[in-house]
């Protein structure tokens, strides 16, 4: 069984950056070196290494850095930003069943010197992308924006409720001195801010961000003789849902359904738990509305209930009855595909978050919401 | 900014399965592919249908009639083929002869903060270079 087989028993990061200036391989050596020197491990105990994709450095790369003589597993998950926890689904299964011992998951990424992805669309596009991109529907922002606008008519959703996340979330990045934005935001701030996409403006979008992190994954017996307190992983799961088209994900039945209800159903299933029992959560951010989305589709609240319970503060930490993004998230501490997220999620299970939620015993952390995604259940005890 | 140095819009590469719909599109029709085992329409086109797994479809020529369902209002930065056009919309409309087909399109000679769901819009074809034809919408004029 995967539930608490394995825990998360070291992490790592090198300084978040506008600029790193340095390549993406040395500061994935750098953060691995750290969750490994975290965990009390050597790169000789690593026998696996998991990634997901828009990851520029390889599995290669790492071993002969490292000096890992060999691994007896390796594997990408698919889809950018949704497979952050993915990581952890590979690494936990292949660890469980025996085919190697020690997992790092990692994400090495200079998306804020290294340039848009968007940005760098070809003159002629193949595939899904000749249905959307020819339009000008170009941007994520763009693609995420259609369903912001949809839940806005169907719910009555407004800009401040998609504001109160990005307002609550700049204050929960005051108190990391991680974080790349320290500065105060109020919501008149945020109204004030250009539109990108309508209905979304400036600080619905996330931060673009150089940065690397890792993460290292052992047996659950093993991890309780470790350095650190383990974060046992108690649930994970992948989604697609059904009809998807990556980003402009508009053609299955329901258009406001995004994979993760799917991922929910799975991850709660595999605990053994419900949303209630939850004490505090790293939703997937790179644009708010994905928070709302989540909120619903992750039995926080019901469909089309998630803007008033923003706008109600449930998000802010200390007296929200569920603090999320507490290291304030891709809207405010980096965006790195949400690797900060699941670092974030084991900081609330050993106690040291900056925004610590007394008591954390049980740490949702989830991916991308609008591409094909996965969650995780971090738990205090196995 | 010479000829050469104009900024491209990104450009359609049809294959195998949109070679119809794009050619329909240089025509003048809104070309729906059409599952002969089930006859329900898919979009976008492939070789299977997803209910009953057929691989035998046709196309069919639909009305080109449909509602507003969702749009945004894009605001820069964008592609430089498109900076010149914003702030501009992008659509999807659902389709009247089926609420499950939906397509992206773009807003033709409407102004953008006059926008709402549910209105009623009409495809227009837009070339974008000599082989692609671009569906996109207009606003329907009451009848
Ligand atoms: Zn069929």
């Amino acid at each position: 069984m995967l539930k608490n087989a394995t825990a998360i028993v070291g992490v790592g990061q090198v300084e978040f950056s506008k600029n790193l200036g340095r390549p993406e391989r040395t500061a994935a050596c750098e953060a691995i070196g750290a969750a490994l020197d975290d965990a009390g491990l050597s790169p000789a105990d690593v026998d696996g290494l998991v990634s997901f994709t828009m990851e520029n450095t390889s599995e290669v790369e790492i071993t002969r850095n490292l000096g890992i003589e060999n691994l007896s597993f390796f594997s990408q998950v698919g889809y950018g930003g949704g497979g952050g926890c993915g990581t952890l689904l590979h690494a936990a299964m292949a660890i469980a069943q025996g085919v190697c011992s020690t997992v790092v998951c990692w994400r090495a990424r200079n998306r804020s010197s290294g340039g848009r992805p968007w940005a760098q669309t070809g003159n002629r596009v193949a595939g899904d992308f000749q249905f959307y991109l020819p339009f000008g529907l170009l941007r994520p922002a763009d693609q995420v924006a259609m369903l912001a606008r949809r839940h806005m008519y169907e719910y009555g959703t407004t800009c401040e409720q998609l504001g109160s996340v990005a307002v609550t979330f700049r204050q929960h990045a005051q108190r990391n001195p991680a974080a790349l934005m320290q500065k105060p935001m109020t919501l008149d701030d945020y109204m004030n801010a250009r539109f990108i996409s309508e209905p979304l403006r400036l600080f619905d979008c996330c931060l673009e961000t150089d940065g690397a992190l890792a993460v290292v994954l052992t047996r659950a017996e093993r991890a309780r003789d470790l350095k650190q307190k383990p974060a046992y992983v108690m649930g994970a799961a992948q989604s697609t849902g059904p009809e998807h088209v990556v980003m402009a994900n508009y053609h299955k039945p329901n258009f406001l359904e995004t994979p993760s209800v799917y991922a929910a159903r799975d991850l709660f299933a595999m605990a053994g738990v419900t949303p209630a029992d939850v004490d505090c959560a790293q939703f997937y951010d790179a644009f708010t509305p994905l928070v709302l989305f989540s909120l619903e589709e992750y039995g926080f609240c019901k469909p089309g209930e998630s803007g008033p319970f923003v706008e109600a503060g449930n998000l802010a930490w200390p007296n929200g009855s569920l603090p999320c993004n507490t290291s304030g998230g891709s809207l405010s501490e980096a965006y790195v595909h949400g690797m900060n997220l699941i670092i974030e999620g084991v900081r609330q299970i050993r106690g040291t978050s900056t925004c610590q939620v007394e008591n954390a015993q049980l740490s949702l952390v989830t991916s991308g919401a609008g591409v094909p995604t996965s969650a995780v259940l971090l738990a205090s005890e196995a | 900014m010479s000829e050469a140095m104009a900024p491209t819009a990104p450009v359609p590469l049809p294959d195998p399965d949109s070679e119809e719909f794009w050619a329909g599109c240089k025509r003048g029709e809104l070309r729906m592919q059409r599952c002969t085992g089930c006859s329900r329409m898919r979009y976008y086109p492939r070789p299977m249908c997803p209910h009953c797994q057929s691989m035998q479809s046709d196309w069919v020529t639909v009305s080109g009639r449909g509602t507003i369902y969702s749009f945004v209002v894009c605001h820069p930065p964008v592609l430089p083929a498109f900076a010149e056009k914003t702030p501009y919309a992008v659509l999807v409309v659902e389709l009247e002869e089926d609420s499950n087909l939906r397509m992206v399109g773009g807003l033709l000679d409407h102004p953008v903060d006059e926008i709402e769901i549910g209105l009623p819009v009409e495809v227009a074809f837009e070339p974008l270079t000599d082989e692609i034809t671009l569906p996109q919408w207009r606003v329907a004029k009451p009848s």
